[in-house]
């Protein structure tokens, strides 16, 4: 963790422009700041900003790509509202964030916790736990995990040694879902890192001080470490709750395309994929996309609401 | 140094709490590695033990698999795919990185009218659900008549719409010693001089992850190439891997697993060589946020 101690952060626009002075200074700053941003202000206009507007008016609109939108004001939003399939993929896309998102944390927590231990091997063991998180969204590792999870193999096989046989994950409505939840899971090591860096903050005096008052390691746990990493565990929940309700790669592949069986894997993209570029329903897509916009703002937002009531910031201490 | 757990006490207590911590890593590590070891040995078993064998290695390797690929697949070259996602990738690497490194210059470096609030709003759009973008983008490069090549999947990296890599280049460059670029602009360099001479070469470990992650991002990337390439010659090897499955159905499926192999092969190697800059960068982009 070098890098965030030879870099302390700096407020930002605090800095005085550099050198040159005077009106025709501050005109020289502002033309050579628009220059170097010129490809993001490009790119926010072309790729970002206008296609959120045009996608805003799709929305209102049926659009299948070969004939101009035609204005249908609110109907796509009371077909969606009213379309069986999308609740279910409303239902699966919030079981999925709900249980994968806390799962996936309290793994990172915990073997972050672990790690944070100065021992022999640390750094092969923190690279080793990385490794899923970069190669956790390709279509090979998708391809491993519907066969690891299928009828027979090693986690059904694993099962009936447990005395409990439901025919493999992949084929089976109820469960395969939950394979998506353990391949998610499985990529815990980036949020870990993230805690393994947090933790390191954690000045040392405050655990000696609290062993000195007789604090045991759950205390100590509970009434220093917790507080101490809460911004990094509060952005961790945010990043990984939003990353989860865009998934898509895997539940694809996973499902052999089909996001089912009986749509028990139709996450909310998959569905937008399926609408957008299946059915040519650009319209219908689009008013689905704002939708996940509109709820994925809310969860940040009281996300961020709540903060205040969990969210220890040291500069807020001083 | 422990962080939250008790100081192991001198002697055999010691020696016992390092054994049980040894212990649990190695449990957690068996399980995370357990799908990365088991495609190793799985490409090697002849594809009707593949799943039903339970064995993590094969009982006697065979290369049929591999050699399998050489046939390539509905008369496209298995390197037809890789070389297509080559492509996609290193352009990638190079738009992310020079895009992303001068838009960071200017947040960090110079002072220009309006710096907060468009910093604001590319923070904005790190938050933003990219479905959103995903059809009028769509339709954008369909008028261009884009489709069915790598412009529309490389634009927006040349145009640093990569937010996270641009927020981590400027938490890089504020960090640097501001005596350094001030004393570049005093002796009469140019903005373009000091980011090229000195920010630019100081910020070697911020551009070399964020070059590393594009290209791993770029390589595993599943839905931009699903959505704009149509022709199988253009195919990068995420959509490769699908046509296995779409075309040889279950009969192939030990080829389907090498090429699964040999697809992670590029993002297992440059991790090896770079993780601790990856993991490092990682780390602080969360701390400083």
């Amino acid at each position: 963790m070098t890098l965030v101690k030879e870099a302390p952060a700096r407020p930002a626009g605090k800095r005085p422009a550099a050198p040159a002075a005077g009106r025709r200074g501050r005109r020289r700053e502002n033309l050579a700041g628009y220059l170097f941003m010129s490809p993001w202000i490009a790119g926010f206009l072309l790729l970002t900003a206008g296609p959120m507007i045009a996608s805003l008016y799709y929305a209102f609109t049926s659009y299948n790509l070969f004939t101009p939108p035609r204005w249908v004001g609110l109907d796509n939003f009371t077909t969606m509202f009213q379309d069986p399939r999308w609740q279910r993929s409303v239902e699966v896309t919030l079981k999925y964030v709900v249980v994968a998102t806390p799962l996936k944390l309290l793994l990172a927590l915990g073997v972050a916790l672990l790690l944070a231990q100065s021992r022999r091997g640390q750094g092969l063991y923190r690279a080793a736990f990385y490794l899923p998180s970069l190669i956790g969204a390709s279509v090979s590792v998708g391809f491993v995990w519907r066969a690891l999870f299928s009828d027979d193999a090693i986690v059904d096989r694993a099962q009936r040694v447990l005395g409990v046989d439901v025919g493999g994950w992949i084929g089976n409505p109820d469960y395969v879902l939950y394979a998506l939840v353990a391949l998610s899971v499985w990529q815990f090591g980036a949020p870990m890192v993230i805690f393994l860096a947090g933790l390191k903050q954690v000045p040392r005096e405050l655990y000696e001080a609290a062993e000195v008052d007789g604090a045991g390691a759950l205390r100590r746990f509970w009434n220093i470490t917790l507080p101490m990493i809460s911004p990094v565990l509060f952005f961790n929940v945010l990043l990984e709750s939003i990353h989860a309700f865009q998934v898509f790669g895997s539940a694809y592949v996973v499902s052999n395309t089909s996001c089912g069986p009986a749509d028990a894997t139709l996450v909310y993209t998959c569905y937008l994929y399926q609408k957008g570029f299946k059915e040519a329903q650009m319209g219908f897509a689009s008013a689905m996309a704002w939708t996940l916009v509109v709820a994925v703002a809310l969860v940040t937002a009281v996300l961020f609401w709540s903060q205040k009531k969990w969210v220890h910031y040291e500069e807020a201490a001083k | 140094m422990t962080t939250a757990t008790r100081p192991a006490a001198p002697g055999t207590g010691r020696r016992a709490g390092s054994l049980a911590w040894h212990a649990g890593a190695l449990l957690v590590l068996a399980v995370v590695l357990y799908p990365v070891i088991w495609v190793l040995g799985a490409s090697f078993k002849p594809s009707k033990d593949i799943v039903a064998s339970l064995d993590l290695l094969p009982a006697k390797p065979v290369w049929a698999n591999f050699s399998g690929l050489a046939d390539g697949i509905s008369g496209i070259s298995v390197s037809s795919f890789f070389v297509n996602s080559l492509m996609y990738a290193l352009l990638a690497v190079v738009g992310v990185v020079v895009s992303s490194s001068l838009t960071a210059y200017a947040f960090a470096k110079i002072g220009f009218a309006g710096r907060n609030l468009l910093f604001t709003l590319m923070i904005g759009t790190l938050l933003l659900p990219y479905h959103v973008l995903l059809i009028p983008q769509y339709v954008l490069f369909r008028k261009l008549e884009l489709v069915d090549t790598l412009v529309p999947l490389v634009a927006g990296k040349f145009l640093a719409t990569e937010a996270f890599f641009v927020f981590l280049m400027v938490q890089f460059m504020r960090g640097l010693p501001r005596e350094l670029d001030e004393a570049a602009r005093l002796d009469g360099c140019g903005h373009l001089r000091t980011y090229w001479s000195v920010v630019l070469p100081l910020c070697r470990p911020a551009v070399i992850t964020s070059a590393i992650f594009t290209f791993i991002n770029a390589w595993n990337d599943f839905m931009g190439p699903l959505i704009y390439l149509n022709t199988p010659s253009k195919y990068t090897v995420s959509l490769g891997l699908m046509m296995f499955r779409d075309q040889e159905g279950i009969s192939d499926y030990g080829s389907m697993i090498a090429m699964s192999l040999v697809a992670l092969v590029p993002v297992v190697a440059f991790f090896m060589a770079f993780q601790r800059y990856l993991i490092d960068g990682m780390a602080t982009s969360g701390l400083k946020g």
